[in-house]
């Protein structure tokens, strides 16, 4: 068979590309900065939610930062929570409707800052939600200031210096504190810096929502984000700034699986061991196929 | 308000009462966090709401409990959340937003005395907002105020908060669950099912003024315009109750439990030629200013006294009812136990019928028992 298959009509027909957006968007404009990665987040969820088929039983429940921008723009039924609270309001939600699927839609500063004992609660109450955090370590919507999740070094505009551990204190790792809790069925850390790490996380969000309709417990998706303007580095440079800082320490990986759970840190040792094989693969004389 | 059904009477305590209430006015979902004298309120919808396929959550902190009603009100179940004055300090946040968002949030505050006035009809929170506060002078009258709660939230999509204390909680009645008739009110064609989801017209629950894109949007300012003029007319819903107010010479006003003993005080005054009426608020938010102000023009009014149970909290809302027509007197004092939880020594009918007398006959207002070691004594530099 030729690479392009020309015996019949395609099934689907070719979209024009400024028309690419997921069907639960109501717009393709946004009100994001060049570069953030959020859209990317954004776009990779409710397509996932359109390919389970349960958009008729799905609500977002919507934290505070840039991304609440999404609120009006995402055609899904919605509830406008507080900054930090949107844990709280998602158990409400699910406990009346328990059919329906239902998300949370924060960010860093929302959900490691103001909100973490909401989140790790809902998450030991295992409730069946699923918790979407879009991480990019710093506030975005204020400017671009130190949160929880800014790694050791990061300068940000209340650590000019960088992050320094003595005195700012270390950033959390969200994913790993939930991971431990029994009511979490299935967490993960994915990312948006390039094309495989997007398809990767495409699939974290598939198996985060079909864990949550077959009611097995909390779902915890982690995305860490480009934000460009609020680390003060060139557009362009965003996904290997993130690469080279947030990606570093807030590894990407499948954090509870199946009843496996995995640290960061043995996430790390998993990525070192890979990387020294393929090394020594190339060392060989090249990747065989 | 008509009853519809009556069950026999049972020896009932005041918080499974309250509680028996909240679900036979529909009440599905209930989050809360132990506080004294609230939790009872809590342990019997614990108990009793799974029981009619109800949810009661024992939330980790005020906050979260909060949250979990709001979540639970926007999908159009009725829903509420309680706590002492105290853990509703820890709500306030929660309280203004989810009044913008036109929530119809009910509240059981089981507060710890009457220190908590201006909390509920002031508010903590940010912004303009306003709650209708129902202070039941009893279990009984409890029982038809949670009722009036539900159907008043809804009615105005506004919270409502019931302003109750230690006695309303713990005090045991012989009542029964009288399920009170309500108009039909309006479909929730607001709440959120996810069935419009995809639809093009996906519904929003927020405070915030926005909306989907392609349809109108009020904005922050458009919001805050829109709130405020739904607060006048909350004001019809004001209830207020008088009594020997006509040929008064000294009017008392005086709200929830307390006022029961401000009432059969004055009644014992009357039989003793004392010609002295009374006013109690129903309402705390809308306050009877119209009829604090008609009780005090009346004809031989020559002074109007507030009694509560705070250092004068009351009083300032008395104050602008009166306006001017008589002087106004505090006459009340704070009064808890030693605990903070319960009942103080003011609390009391004979105390009270002396501190009624004592300003309707112009003398100086008796000193409260045991009060002088705690008065705070002005030091050196302060002179």
């Amino acid at each position: 068979m030729s690479i392009i298959d020309t015996s019949s009509a395609p099934t689907v027909p070719a979209r024009k590309v400024e028309a690419l957006k997921p069907d639960l968007l109501l717009t393709q404009e946004h009100h994001m900065c060049p570069g953030c990665g959020e859209p990317l987040a954004v776009r990779q969820f409710l397509e996932t939610i359109e390919e389970l088929g349960v958009a008729t039983r799905t609500i977002a429940v919507a934290g505070i930062g840039c991304y609440t921008s999404f609120s009006g723009s995402m055609d899904v039924d919605l509830v406008q929570a507080l900054h930090g609270r949107a844990p709280s309001v998602a158990t409400g939600v699910k406990r009346m409707l328990p059919d329906s699927l239902v998300f949370t839609l924060q960010g860093d500063g929302d959900m490691v800052n103001e909100g973490l004992q909401e989140v790790l609660h809902t998450a030991a109450r295992g409730e069946k939600v699923t918790c979407i955090l879009l991480n990019n370590g710093v506030f975005g919507e204020t400017g671009g200031h130190m949160t929880a999740t800014s790694v050791i070094g990061q300068r940000t505009k209340n650590s000019l210096d960088g992050r320094d551990a003595e005195y700012h204190g270390y950033p959390i790792l969200i994913g790993d504190l939930i991971a431990q809790l029994q009511g979490a069925s299935y967490v993960a850390r994915g990312s948006v810096h390039n094309a495989g790490s997007v398809a990767r996380t495409r699939k974290m969000f598939k198996r985060a929502f079909e864990s949550q309709l077959r009611g097995e417990g909390f779902t915890f998706v982690e995305v860490l984000t480009m934000c460009p303007t609020g680390w003060f580095v060139p557009t362009a440079d965003g996904p290997t700034y993130m690469q080279e800082t947030l990606g570093e320490v807030h590894i990407m990986g499948e954090l509870k699986a199946e009843g496996r759970v995995r640290t960061t840190e043995e996430l790390h040792a998993e990525n070192v061991a890979k990387q020294r094989e393929l090394d020594e693969q190339i060392a060989r004389g090249g990747i065989e196929k | 308000m008509s009853a519809t059904t009556t069950s026999d009477r049972v020896l009932m305590e005041g918080s499974e009462a309250l509680a028996r209430a909240a679900i036979a006015a529909g009440c599905r979902f209930f989050a809360g966090y132990p506080m004294t004298p609230f939790t009872e309120v809590l342990e019997h919808l614990a108990r009793l709401l799974p029981e009619v396929g109800g949810v009661c959550i024992n939330a980790e902190s005020e906050l979260e409990a909060v949250g979990m009603a709001w979540g639970a009100l926007a999908t159009g179940a009725r829903a509420a959340t309680g706590s002492t004055g105290q853990g509703l300090s820890l709500m306030q946040e929660s309280f203004s937003e989810l009044t913008l968002a036109e929530l119809p949030l009910v509240i059981f505050n089981m507060a710890r005395g009457q220190q908590d006035y201006f909390q509920a009809t002031r508010g903590g929170g940010h912004g303009d907002y306003r709650h209708i506060v129902l202070a039941p002078q009893d279990v009984r009258e409890g029982v038809e105020h949670v009722q009036l709660a539900f159907h008043l939230a809804d009615k105005w999509r506004n919270p409502v908060l019931i302003y109750g204390d230690y006695l309303l909680a713990h005090t045991q009645e012989a009542i029964s669950i009288e399920t009170v008739a309500f108009p039909e009110l309006p479909k929730k064609d607001w709440a959120v099912d996810g069935s419009l989801s995809g639809s093009g017209r996906s519904r929003g629950v927020t405070s915030l003024g926005v909306s989907k894109v392609g349809e109108p949007a009020m904005g922050q300012e458009g919001k805050a315009q829109y709130i405020a003029t739904k607060i006048p007319l909350m004001e019809r819903e004001v209830r207020v109750e008088q009594g020997y107010c006509d040929d008064a010479e000294t009017v008392v006003v005086a709200f929830g439990s307390p006022a029961k003993f401000v009432k059969y005080a004055i009644a014992q005054l009357r039989e003793a030629g004392h010609r002295i009426g009374y006013v109690r608020p129903i309402t705390l938010w809308p306050f009877p200013y119209a009829a604090v102000a008609a009780a005090a023009g009346g004809p031989n009014v020559r002074r109007v006294g507030s009694f509560e149970l705070s250092a004068g909290q009351l009083v300032e809302d008395v104050r602008i009812g009166v306006g001017g027509q008589a002087p106004v007197t505090f006459i009340g004092g704070v009064s808890t136990d030693h605990s903070g939880f319960g009942v103080g020594r003011i609390l009391d009918v004979e105390l009270i019928a002396d501190r009624i007398l004592a300003l309707h006959e112009d003398r100086e207002l008796p000193l409260i028992p045991g009060y002088e070691q705690y008065s705070y004594q002005i030091q050196e530099h302060q002179k």
